[in-house]
């Protein structure tokens, strides 16, 4: 037997045999002519004739091979239910028989062309009279004319033109939030406005100005800085002071507590100085603190708008199926009106989106993304098929005999986990700081205090408000904003991209880390291939020329191998479910699939997913497929094993434990066959045992773990395409950054602490100094905003400092 | 020096204008989407677009 081994990243296959297409810049597979130009399809070249007759042949100027591969002609049924009057009233804004108002969400637009053109809709569709992008969100908003053209002919249009709209379950049974972001902004221009007014308002105290000399401006500028200063207080501070006396019912200390104590001290205090005209107050301060303690909260707000960090299985099932009514014929309804006993019709590549028995002969499905299972399983009549699996081959019908909301996969999510609203913020750095603080903070105040009172009644009153003010952990509440925002935007230049500020805390906590295998570790996009036998090049461009025909997951990732074979023309093309490919390939009969179809010898068998090929009715070799592991793993293992426990949970057999035991070494835990319930009590187990779990996987049998992990982080190769439940999204490429990113969250974390001692020392220092009279009044004024700046400065240029030395630098994609 | 009074309410009145500019931006949702426009204004209007499909491949 002679093995020829070849590794091939997806790159190798645009080669130069099939030139770019001039819509969609995939190789052409099946070249179409047209114009002097090539496309990969007929949709491509369709789409393109229609933009040149409708003058928007400028499309493709503003970028290179703008379009995407427009969605398959021959079904525009699928789209039936959107007639149903109750999915329009659900998935349309707004309608009124004539106007009508709606938001898609298009995850193939990427580039300027494509909002040019989804703009410019109106050109091409005269029921559209206006259209527009919001590019972050990959929103289109559409406004058309109901009585000219139904929303289902919108969607098939749009599909048509290869910007199909996404509609997913979850997209009927939620209704679009407003940005979380307005109130906040409001907020701080508010603030902002008052703290500028009052800063002008306070300069002539700064350059001493006092009540004795012009009691008539004092009073006025003192006065009319109190009435700018009400609205800072109670609608700039209202979060603070509205989450502090929550903590206060709860009987816990939190980061707010300690905050609005100064606050509200600050704000006592210089409203004491002012009515009793002994001084102008800190007004100036008090507004500006909480301007900062804003801006660092819409700071730490990141939001990536085409992620989703939320989805449940409703964004991954389909919103419509195809139900068989006894006659025969076949209606599209949504899914939530699937009931049990209803017969479906799933087409190939589609979900199976309830517990159902298959009615068809046989079928394939792939259940990798449910399972991590990663080849296609065969199930034939009588057979139970889980919801989430994916119908390979050609159309089947289906028995329902689970509710959607209750089928295997979907229980899942009525685990108490996902009711629960996270509670993890309460466990945060910041918080746990805070408790110890404010014990600290009012025992000194009161020791202070009777202290005095036994000397001077008067001066007690000022030492306890001044302790409670240079306490105000402001500092701590600045800095932990600004470092943890700033991580956050290191980690988006390496494509991880984080759900709130409280995760880089919890990644600098972790020190378990969990691994999923399918799809986590290993990746399609990496299949190795071995060949077996005899087969020559010659022969292989034959096997070629049939697995590009056919769409079975391992015909799709052996034709990426052979890329760049040139493939000679296969006629009376077969498939069939379960079995392999069978056509005609200059003059011979040729067989690919497996071992029972092309009646291959025992020696062959591999406990690998193998592709078999016969030509002329003789087995003459094989191709064993691998799902290769991820580039960049030793390394990252051998440094993640350094300082924490690792774990691998897999849902896919033991078949590739040796190889994965020379990467992980003999002290790893391993575990294989695990359902997504065995994930999730696994990491809870973990955690019983008082360790902080970072779970690392990619599909829906992962959401449980995710969920219940102390920090959930999902893989995924492609950022626009659905990832579960979690609280970190990471480009697959960039699996290897996990040390860093690990390392890097505990370095934010000392940042905190570091700007939060030298803030403190600052404010003992200053206001001991002015307490003794020695410093000038308007010198002091300036110094408490300029110790805010301090601070940020402080932690905003470490962070980036240090992370571009730990290597979050831009990439260039 | 009574002026001063008066600058003061002016520059106030002033200042308020904005805020209410702002905050009517704000909730007409022209901070939500600040990426989109800026491409939008580099893509110059005109109709005669059939000549520019040149063999750009």
């Amino acid at each position: 037997m002679t093995i020829i081994s070849s590794t091939q990243s997806s790159e190798l296959g645009h080669d130069h045999a099939d030139p770019a297409c001039f819509h969609c810049g995939e190789p052409c597979r099946d070249l179409v002519e047209s114009d002097g130009k090539a496309f990969c399809c007929m949709g491509c070249q369709s789409v393109y004739h229609l933009l040149n007759q409708n003058q928007l042949g400028k499309y493709y100027s503003l970028d290179a091979a703008p379009g995407a591969r427009p969605g398959e002609s021959g079904r525009r049924d699928r789209f039936a239910y959107l007639d149903d009057p109750a999915v329009q009233e659900q998935v349309l804004d707004f309608h009124d028989g004539t106007h009508a108002i709606v938001t898609f969400r298009i995850p193939t637009m990427h580039c300027v062309a494509c909002i040019w053109l989804l703009e410019n809709l109106y050109k091409l569709e005269p029921a559209v009279s206006r259209s527009q992008v919001n590019f972050p969100r990959k929103e289109l908003l559409i406004h058309f004319d109901e009585s000219m053209m139904s929303l289902r002919q919108l969607v098939g249009f749009l599909s048509g033109i290869g910007y199909e709209p996404k509609l997913s379950l979850e997209s009927l049974e939620k209704s679009r939030a407003v940005h979380p972001n307005r109130s906040l902004y409001i907020k701080l221009g508010v603030a902002g406005f008052c703290f500028a007014n009052i800063m002008l308002l306070s300069f002539p105290g700064y350059f001493g100005l006092t009540h004795a000399q012009n009691p008539g401006f004092m009073r006025a500028f003192t006065w009319l800085s109190v009435a700018l200063s009400l609205p800072v207080l109670f609608y700039g501070a209202n979060d603070y002071l509205a989450a502090a006396i929550v903590a206060v019912r709860r009987r816990v200390v939190t980061i707010d507590l300690p905050i609005a104590i100064g606050i509200v001290a600050l704000y006592a205090h210089s409203l004491f100085e002012i009515l009793s005209e002994s001084g102008a107050g800190y007004l100036d301060s008090f507004t500006g603190l909480i301007f900062f303690l804003l801006l660092g909260r819409i700071f730490q707000q990141k939001t990536y708008d085409a992620l989703s960090f939320d989805r449940d299985y409703t964004s991954y099932f389909p919103v419509n199926v195809m139900r068989m009514s006894a006659d025969g014929s076949e209606q599209s309804i949504p899914l939530n009106r699937l009931e049990v006993g209803d017969r479906m019709v799933v087409r190939h590549h589609e979900l199976v989106p309830a517990d159902a028995v298959l009615e068809s002969e046989a079928a394939e499905i792939d259940y990798s993304f449910v399972t991590g299972e990663s080849d296609p399983a065969l199930r034939t009549a009588g057979d139970l098929v889980y919801a989430g699996g994916r119908h390979l081959g050609e159309a089947g019908t289906y028995r329902t005999v689970n509710p959607v909301s209750r089928s295997h996969l979907t229980q899942l999510w009525n685990n108490p986990i996902f009711e629960k609203a996270e509670s993890r913020d309460l466990a945060s750095l910041t918080n746990r700081m805070s408790k110890k603080f404010t014990i600290v903070v009012i025992a000194t105040a009161t020791v202070a205090t009777t202290w005095w009172l036994r000397t001077d009644p008067a001066m007690a009153l000022r030492v306890f408000a001044s302790v409670l003010i240079i306490a105000c952990p402001c500092a701590l509440a600045l800095a932990a904003p600004f470092t943890l925002g700033t991580a956050m935007r290191l980690f988006e230049r390496r494509r991880c991209f984080v759900k709130n500020a409280a995760v880089v805390e919890a990644l600098a906590r972790v020190d378990t880390i969990v691994f999923d295998k399918t799809g986590t570790l290993t990746a399609d996009k990496h299949a190795q291939v071995e060949w077996h036998g005899e087969l020559t090049d010659a022969d292989r461009g034959m096997v070629k020329a049939l697995t590009r025909h056919s769409t079975h997951p391992l015909s799709v990732r052996l034709t990426d191998t052979l890329g760049a074979l040139p493939a000679p023309r296969a006629t009376t093309f077969n498939e069939l479910p379960g079995l392999g490919l069978e056509a005609t390939v200059d003059g011979h009969r040729l067989r690919v699939g497996s071992a029972a179809w092309t009646e291959a010898p025992d020696d062959a068998l591999s406990p690998h997913p193998t592709v078999h090929v016969a030509i002329d009715g003789l087995w003459r070799g094989c191709a064993v497929l691998r799902a290769a592991l991820r580039p960049g793993l030793p390394e990252l293992v051998g440094q993640l094993k350094q300082k924490s426990r690792l774990c691998l949970l897999s849902g896919d057999t033991d078949r590739q434990a040796t190889e994965l035991r020379d990467l992980f070494g003999e002290d790893v835990e391993f575990r294989f066959q695990q359902s997504p319930q065995d994930k999730l009590a696994f990491v809870r187990q973990l955690q019983d045992e008082g360790r902080r779990v970072l779970m690392i996987g990619d599909g829906l049998n992962d959401a449980g773990a995710l969920r219940q992990s102390d920090v959930g982080i999902a893989v995924s190769d492609d950022l626009s395409a659905f990832s579960p439940a979690c609280d970190a999204i990471l480009a697959g490429d960039q699996l290897p950054m996990l040390t860093r990113i690990l390392a890097f969250s505990s370095t934010a974390m000392r940042i905190i602490v570091a700007s939060f001692v030298i803030s403190f020392l600052y404010n003992v220092i200053g206001i001991g100094v002015a307490v003794q009279g020695l410093l000038e009044p308007w010198i002091a004024a300036v110094l408490m905003p300029i110790s805010s700046i301090t601070v940020v400065s402080f932690t905003v240029l470490a962070t980036r400092m240090l992370g571009h030395r730990h290597g979050f630098v831009v990439l260039k994609s | 020096m009574t002026v001063v009074f008066v600058l003061l309410g002016a520059s106030l009145l002033l200042a308020g204008a904005f805020l209410i500019a702002f905050i009517w931006a704000v909730k007409s949702g022209q901070f939500e989407d600040t990426y989109t426009p800026s491409i939008r204004l580099l893509i110059e209007d005109d109709d005669n677009s059939q000549d520019q499909v040149s063999g750009k491949q």
